[in-house]
């Protein structure tokens, strides 16, 4: 047994990515093709342990022969195809994404946005200050994480990493349809009335922060959350024999966030309630 | 899996409305009886997760016989298809025929669409125009009377519309449309709206519903989008929750039709029958509407004594690589709007090894503007059930879905009863016709939601869940309905087929023009005397398409293809109406609608019509949909807004860069259409120039 997963050999097919010839294994996207040859891809809606939703459409790329832009996060590289990644056209798109939706969202604590927003030139105030935006309050319902709508784009992970691609509590859903479409429970009830196991594994795959730690939430509220003074420690959950690795986020020696890895063989970045919230333990110094 | 249900219990009603359709509960594991005894035992698995089809059926039930969708009558459903109630919420609250809220029992849906928008405002101060809704209120009592006059069996209809009622039907030519016109505004109205006030299409209608029937009628009275009865605009459609639940149609609608209508629907006077909608009725040239208002729609002896069924012995005759083959060189294309070769599809669904292959019929007519599929249903349902069985022998399909929007009531009881007729006569089921092919049709009703006349939203609708397109590839030729190959038609694609067998692919092929082959139902609506679905040979320009309709005068612009197509000027009549025609001409004939604007209609208004239209209907999943069309219907409402004088060039840019991602980067149709109309009326109309 090997600790990386070989899988089976794969044949390469050749595309061509902006007029050079690249090669990746059969059954690889076209932003796995992007990435090989070093392009950089805007992504929000593509996870890497969850299956393409191609939702965002912020990866769109340009390939000869189809009407339309195509996600490069969920097309599949096939050979001889012709694809142009940074046109014209591609970028139009890509700046029509970020401005439709950094005027709809709060964007502020979404990797990244920023500073495609400035790469594509996106201007989200040309809509007018009358632009409908969607406006939530934070829901602050439980001790554990808080769901901010107001920064969701809609992404579908969470919904993907609680239903059959993860978790199988099948807890959320889209609900709605439109621009009126939201994240919810059942009835959209609070989330202590619901199936929420708190596994906090949507937490995990949400590209914007409008899933976050409660710790996380309650200090970016008092201005005292710092990333450049979080250490980041790789550990194995001690609560049970699965062997989960944890990564703990630690900032004035106080845990404020537990991830792990997505590349884990074990947890593929998934936790159950105990590893992702049940530190506190560990800092109780009474 | 290990699923919470809630504390939530279904009133009585609630479960007989679910127990009604999915039959008693086996054990507790499904929300019945004896809860000790059954925990000894599981049951679960594949075996219970696979009735997720009849989640949609099931909420269906519910909101027929209660009206909305409570907590416990949803948990009861969930528990019984093993269905994750968030899902299931994330479902119920996709369509828009659903509430998940308290409602009143009866829900009047009126339309607010293009037709009925217009009906409602160029038909005011129009002398003995047939609209007869230029004033408030005025059709008044003549509707009904007009209505109970016209046949025997009209007045006495009560909604069900049983086979009995409906022989009459075949007696109305297209005279009719003339002695239906008689009625104006000459009636001199009992409760006039407000003095002088008048109706301006469907949303002043909704107000003055409102008004009329006051507080605590309950009567819900929702705008719609378009309801697809167009050339009777403007319409209402009324829904009593109950068992079983009634429906009433009014249109044209006044007031006074529409509060009769949902304040008793079973008292309301029946529609006028579907040959009313085809002002050619009769007439020896035609093709796919030779039977509607020949033949009796509900009895299958008068459908084969005209014909019926000669297609699917040839069929027989032919095998199924011979049906193919006829088909592909008939030059048959979707009529659906997307023009794709028939034959192709056909051929590339029963090429693959998986099984089983499904055949989808798309009945989910919901393009505004569009009422031919309709026309067809209500007025040749066994038509569309041979050419299913044709389609399905052609594909390897022994399970065939008919796929069909929520809003036509009529169209369901039509072909509910041509189904049971079929089935008791062998044309369905174990051994059709004695030919040992199996093939069994089944209805499901949409909701209400535009986006599931996309084929592989259809499909996930049909499956139980929020009716979202899919990404292409893999097609539905390889992975559709239940990721099994599946052939998805347009019902007058499928017609046709029917002409395509019993007259030979090529005497099929002959008519028309070489790429466009056969002929093609229009959809005339709007400032036109004599609005209905017209067949004419792919070739017909659009100026005789026009003059067969009685264009009124001062034509400003004409609608091609519904909200998703484009508009036209008066002077290109000679566009000849044929998929590369149109193409050339850089605008669409999509399915077949051809609206007519006259001058008196604000051009403005129209195009927030269409916007807001894709703002309701986009499903939400990406976000060049999403908020594109919210953009797209805020800059044009300030374009009609803005002061004189204020420069429209900053918003039509804008308009034009939203535009172009929707239609770049949007996953499906609905998004990469939405700003087509928009589009043409600057570039061709030059409106806001």
């Amino acid at each position: 047994m090997t600790a990386v997963p070989l899988g089976i050999p794969r044949r390469l097919v050749e595309v061509s990515l902006d007029g050079r010839p690249v090669r990746v294994p059969e059954g690889a996207t076209l932003l796995d093709a992007c990435r090989a040859a070093g392009k950089d891809v805007p992504t929000l809606c593509q996870g890497d342990t969850l299956r393409p939703k191609n939702a965002c459409r912020v990866c769109v790329v340009e390939v000869e022969g189809s009407r339309t832009l195509v996600p490069a996060c969920s097309r599949r590289a096939e050979p001889g195809m012709e694809v142009r990644t940074d046109g014209e056209r591609v970028r139009h798109s890509r700046r029509l994404v970020l401005e439709l939706l950094a005027s709809s969202v709060d964007l502020s604590t979404t990797p990244g946005a920023a500073g495609w927003i400035e790469e594509y030139g996106a201007r989200p105030d040309r809509f007018g200050p009358d632009a409908a935006r969607v406006t939530e309050e934070p829901r602050v319902d439980n001790e554990l994480y808080v769901r901010d709508y107001a920064k969701c784009i809609l992404c579908y992970k969470c919904v993907d990493a609680c239903g059959e691609q993860w978790q199988n509590t099948f807890a959320i859903s889209v609900c709605g349809r439109g621009f009126d479409a939201r994240i919810a429970v059942e009835h959209d009830a609070p989330l202590p009335e619901s199936a929420c196991v708190y596994c906090g594994n949507c937490v995990e795959v949400c590209p914007t922060g409008a899933l976050a730690f409660r710790s996380e939430f309650d200090m970016r509220a008092a201005g005292t959350w710092d990333e450049t003074a979080q250490t980041v420690t790789t550990t194995v959950c001690a609560y049970c024999g699965v062997g989960c690795n944890l990564t703990l986020h630690v900032q004035d020696n106080e845990i404020v966030k537990v991830t792990s890895p997505h590349d884990n063989p074990v947890t593929h970045g998934n936790l159950c309630i105990k590893g992702r919230f049940g530190y506190q333990h560990v800092q109780n110094r009474d | 899996m290990d699923l919470r249900f809630g504390d939530s219990k279904p009133t009585d009603e609630e479960r007989d409305a679910v127990d009604a359709l999915l039959g008693p509960p086996e054990s507790s594991w499904e929300g019945g009886g004896d809860r000790a005894g059954d925990l000894r035992w599981a049951r679960g698995g594949r075996e219970a997760r696979e009735r997720r089809d009849l989640l949609l059926p099931g909420l269906h039930a519910i909101n027929d016989r209660i009206g909305w969708i409570s907590e416990g009558a949803l948990a009861y459903l969930c528990r019984r298809l093993t269905v994750p109630p968030a899902e299931a919420y994330g479902v119920a609250t996709f369509y828009s025929l659903f509430a998940v809220r308290p409602r009143p029992t009866t829900v009047l849906h009126v339309c607010t669409d293009l037709a009925c928008l217009t009906a409602g405002s160029a038909g005011h101060g129009r002398a003995g125009e047939p609209a007869g809704t230029g004033h408030g209120g005025t059709d008044g009592p003549g509707h009904a009377t007009h209505d109970g006059t016209d046949g025997p069996g009209h007045a006495t209809h009560d909604g069900t519309d049983g086979p009995g009622n409906t022989a009459h039907h075949g007696t109305h030519g297209p005279g009719d449309t003339a002695h239906h016109g008689a009625h104006g505004p000459g009636h001199t109205p009992p409760h006039p709206v407000a003095p002088g006030r008048e109706l301006r299409g469907g949303e002043e209608l909704c107000v003055a519903l409102r008004d009329r029937l006051g507080p605590g009628s309950g009567v819900d009275v929702r705008p719609s989008p378009c309801l697809g009865l167009c050339e009777r605009a403007p319409a209402v459609l009324a829904v009593r929750a109950g068992d079983p639940v009634r429906t009433a149609v009014a249109a044209p609608a006044g007031v006074d039709a529409a509060v009769l209508a949902a304040t008793s629907p079973g008292a309301a006077p029946e529609e006028p029958p579907a040959a009313r909608a085809v002002p050619q009725a009769g007439q020896d040239s035609l093709v796919l509407l030779r039977r509607v208002g020949v033949v009796d729609p509900a009895s299958l002896d008068d459908y084969r004594a005209h014909g019926g069924y000669a297609a699917l012995r040839r069929a027989f005759a032919l095998g199924p690589a011979g049906v193919i083959r006829e088909v592909t060189e008939s030059g048959l294309v979707g009529r659906g709007g997307a023009a794709f070769p028939t034959g192709r599809k056909w051929q590339a669904t029963a090429a693959r090894p998986e099984r089983p292959h499904h055949l989808v019929c798309n009945a989910d007519e919901s393009e505004p503007g569009t009422f031919k599929d309709r026309v067809l249903m209500e007025g040749d349902p066994y038509a569309l059930i041979e050419a299913m069985t044709i389609a399905g022998y052609a594909v390897g399909a022994h399970h065939g879905w008919l796929y069909l929007r929520g809003e036509y009531p009529r169209a369901l009881r039509r072909l509910e009863h041509a189904l049971t007729q079929a089935r008791a006569r062998g044309f369905l089921g174990d051994d059709v016709l004695g030919q040992g092919y199996a093939f069994d049709i089944e209805i499901r009703r949409g909701a209400g939601a535009y986006i599931c006349g996309e084929e592989t939203a259809l499909f996930n609708s049909i499956e139980g869940r929020r009716g979202e397109p899919r990404a292409k590839p893999p097609f539905p030729v390889e992975q559709g309905l239940f990721g099994r190959p599946t052939a998805a038609n347009n019902v007058e694609t499928l017609v046709n087929v029917l002409s395509v067998l019993t007259m030979g692919a090529q005497r099929y092929a002959a008519i028309g023009t070489g790429r466009s082959t056969g002929p093609k139902l229009f959809c005339v609506s709007g400032s036109v005397a004599r609005p209905g679905v017209y067949e004419l040979p792919f070739g017909a320009t659009l100026g005789e398409l026009l003059a067969l309709a009685g264009v009124r005068d001062g034509l400003r612009a004409v609608l091609l293809g519904g909200a998703a197509g484009g508009f036209v000027r008066p002077d290109e009549l000679d566009l000849p109406l044929t998929f590369e025609g149109t193409r050339e001409a850089g605008t669409t004939l999509g399915s077949g609608v051809v609206m007519a604007f006259d001058d008196r209609v604000p051009l403005p208004r129209l195009l927030l019509r269409v916007a807001a239209f894709f703002r309701e209907e986009s499903c939400g999943q990406c976000v060049p949909c999403r908020v594109g069309t919210v953009r797209q219907e805020e800059a044009l409402r300030r374009l009609a807004d803005r002061a004189g004088g204020a420069s429209a060039e900053g918003d039509i840019t804008l308009l034009r860069e939203v535009g172009r991602a929707m239609r770049d980067a949007s996953i499906c149709g609905l998004g990469q259409t939405a700003w087509n109309a928009v589009e043409s009326a600057l570039d061709r109309l030059g409106v806001y120039a």
